[in-house]
């Protein structure tokens, strides 16, 4: 069954466009990498997806339900969250505040704070502490609790490993295969094609405001992956359809 | 004996120009708007005041039941139809649109009130006063005082304690990010204005009842609250309170020196602190990184 389907989208700021006829498919209970050069429009699908960013046509269906013209909280209490780019904590409020503040518009109480605490122990123990104290993966992790927060059955990852250790990385990434068994689906902006491919079963490779590649990730090899990256192979269609990169 | 007496009559009259300014450091901490009208809906709380008692034959403070919610709403529709509008169109439309509020309050009660100045039946609270050893306390300014200090403490508390502040702290802190994780920012907004013109309304019947006002009194208290916040520091409540001490406690010392001099000092106070720390003294970490950055209030 397919949790989120994307139909055809195009997004503008402006003028300018940022993308174009955008279509995918999200699977339930899957986890879908979204790959792309900086640019490619990875970040604004997933905002679009949220409802902070107006979709200028195409339609985005959750759940069988058309929810393009949803307003962000309605979007959430339905069960869509957003772990956004930069982490975009709140920086005044402490770190219990800003995941009670997640809570805000909650699809289910299925997440209590000790729930959370208990996935991320690193930061029960920084609770009362401002936000902005934290070192940047204890940040990510708060990003992440905050999204958790509103018990989300779809979960947008935007980039959590920028500027992170590896071992941090390697840690948050852990936790969310522990979050993929409990039934959450994720999509998951990922620079790092190798990390992409190891945590994901599908893969959407963006490429200038289209998508160039959508496939499961056991049926493409690295190499098609990366030149669908750089625009040096043919062009796949929706979600689902075979790739045809040039090797 | 002179200097304590002046020192806290300037208190009192500082609690006075906290109240005013609470709903402005309010409105400028969380929604980043400059209401230039804030000192105009004062006096429209105190000519609404005006109105109601003498309609009712009572003094001022009775009507204060019928007066606050009716600011409150008041509030809640400027937000609604006319500054949430404004912020969509970036940060000078609010000040425009404010501006252009104020000198709208300003005609309309000139024209529906004329300029003569107005007093407000303040009852036997406005004449009444007691001794501190050999000092002499005015009830009224007491009442004001002690009425600020009570407001800002619970509008503080409403936003540190509560769950809807917390929301409002994380809207204020970014908006964008607050829309991201649900908070419907629009009737968060909308509470925000009522709380803000409520304490302006009460702040300007405090205002009628101490002294007199006309229809042009708004700007003049416009800029003593203005100083308050800067002072005390942008988007901080506490801050305000100490920012109108600092101005209440300036002017009468300096008044007890010369009287000519008195709201000149209020002034250059205000020009120093801007000069020397331009977030103010208590400003919250969010607005004082704004302030230096832009540069815009420096």
């Amino acid at each position: 069954m397919r949790l989120l389907e994307v139909a055809g989208l195009d997004v503008f700021y402006g003028d300018f466009q940022a993308l174009f006829g955008v279509s995918l498919a999200v699977p339930a209970g899957g986890a879908t990498a979204l790959v792309g050069a900086n640019g490619a429009g990875k970040t604004t699908l997933l905002r679009t997806i949220a409802g902070v960013q107006p979709a200028g046509s195409g339609t985005i269906r959750y759940a069988g339900d058309d929810i393009t013209a949803a307003p962000p909280h309605r979007r959430i209490s339905r069960g869509i969250a957003l772990v956004p780019e930069g982490r975009r904590l709140f920086p005044s409020l402490t770190v219990e505040e800003n995941i009670l503040v997640g809570a805000a518009a909650a699809a289910s109480a299925d997440w209590p704070l000790d729930r959370i605490y208990g996935v991320f122990p690193m930061i029960a123990r920084r609770r009362r502490q401002r936000a902005s104290t934290l070192s940047g993966g204890e940040q990510q992790a708060v990003a992440i609790a905050r999204a958790l927060a509103a018990a989300p059955a779809l979960l947008l990852l935007d980039e959590i490993s920028l500027g992170l250790a590896p071992r941090i990385v390697g840690e948050l990434y852990q936790t969310l295969g522990a979050l993929r068994e409990t039934g959450a689906t994720l999509v998951i902006v990922e620079q790092d094609l190798k990390r992409a491919m190891d945590a994901c079963d599908d893969l959407v490779c963006l490429l200038e405001g289209r998508v160039a590649l959508a496939a499961p990730v056991a049926a493409v090899t690295r190499d098609e992956v990366i030149a669908a990256y750089f625009g040096e192979g043919a062009r796949g269609g929706s979600a689902g359809s075979s790739p045809k990169a040039a090797t | 004996m002179t200097w304590v007496n002046a020192v806290i009559q300037g208190l009192l009259l500082g609690g006075q120009y906290a109240l005013i300014a609470c709903g402005l450091s309010l409105t400028f901490g969380v929604m980043r708007i400059v209401n230039l009208a804030h000192g105009d809906l004062a006096v429209c709380g105190a000519y609404l005041g005006l109105v109601l008692s003498t309609a009712l034959g009572v003094p001022v403070w009775v009507t204060l039941p019928l007066l606050l919610p009716a600011a409150f709403c008041a509030g809640l529709l400027l937000q609604a139809l006319l500054f949430g509008r404004a912020l969509r169109h970036g940060v000078l439309a609010p000040v425009l649109v404010t501006f252009g509020l104020s000198v709208m309050i300003e005609n309309l009660l000139q024209v529906a009130a004329t300029s003569d100045p107005r007093g407000l039946n303040g009852g036997t609270l406005a004449l009444a006063s007691f001794r501190l050893g050999s000092i002499t306390v005015s009830w009224l300014f007491m009442t004001a005082f002690l009425t600020a200090c009570a407001v800002l403490s619970c509008v503080q508390l409403l936003l540190s304690r509560t769950s809807w502040g917390r929301k409002v702290r994380a809207t204020a802190d970014d908006l964008d990010t607050a829309r991201l994780v649900g908070i419907r920012v629009r009737p968060l907004f909308a509470v925000v204005s009522g709380i803000a013109v409520a304490t302006a309304a009460l702040a300007g019947v405090f205002i009628g009842t101490i002294g007199t006002f006309d229809p042009l009194a708004g700007s003049n208290t416009l800029i003593f609250a203005f100083e308050a916040v800067v002072i005390g520091g942008l988007g901080s409540l506490w801050g305000t309170l100490i920012g109108g001490m600092a101005l209440g406690v300036t002017q009468v010392v300096v008044g007890q020196v010369n009287e000519a001099y008195a709201v000149l000092a209020v002034h250059l106070l205000f020009l120093t602190v801007l000069a020397v720390r331009p977030g103010g003294l208590f400003a919250s970490h969010q607005v004082a990184s704004e302030v230096r950055g832009s540069g815009a209030l420096g």
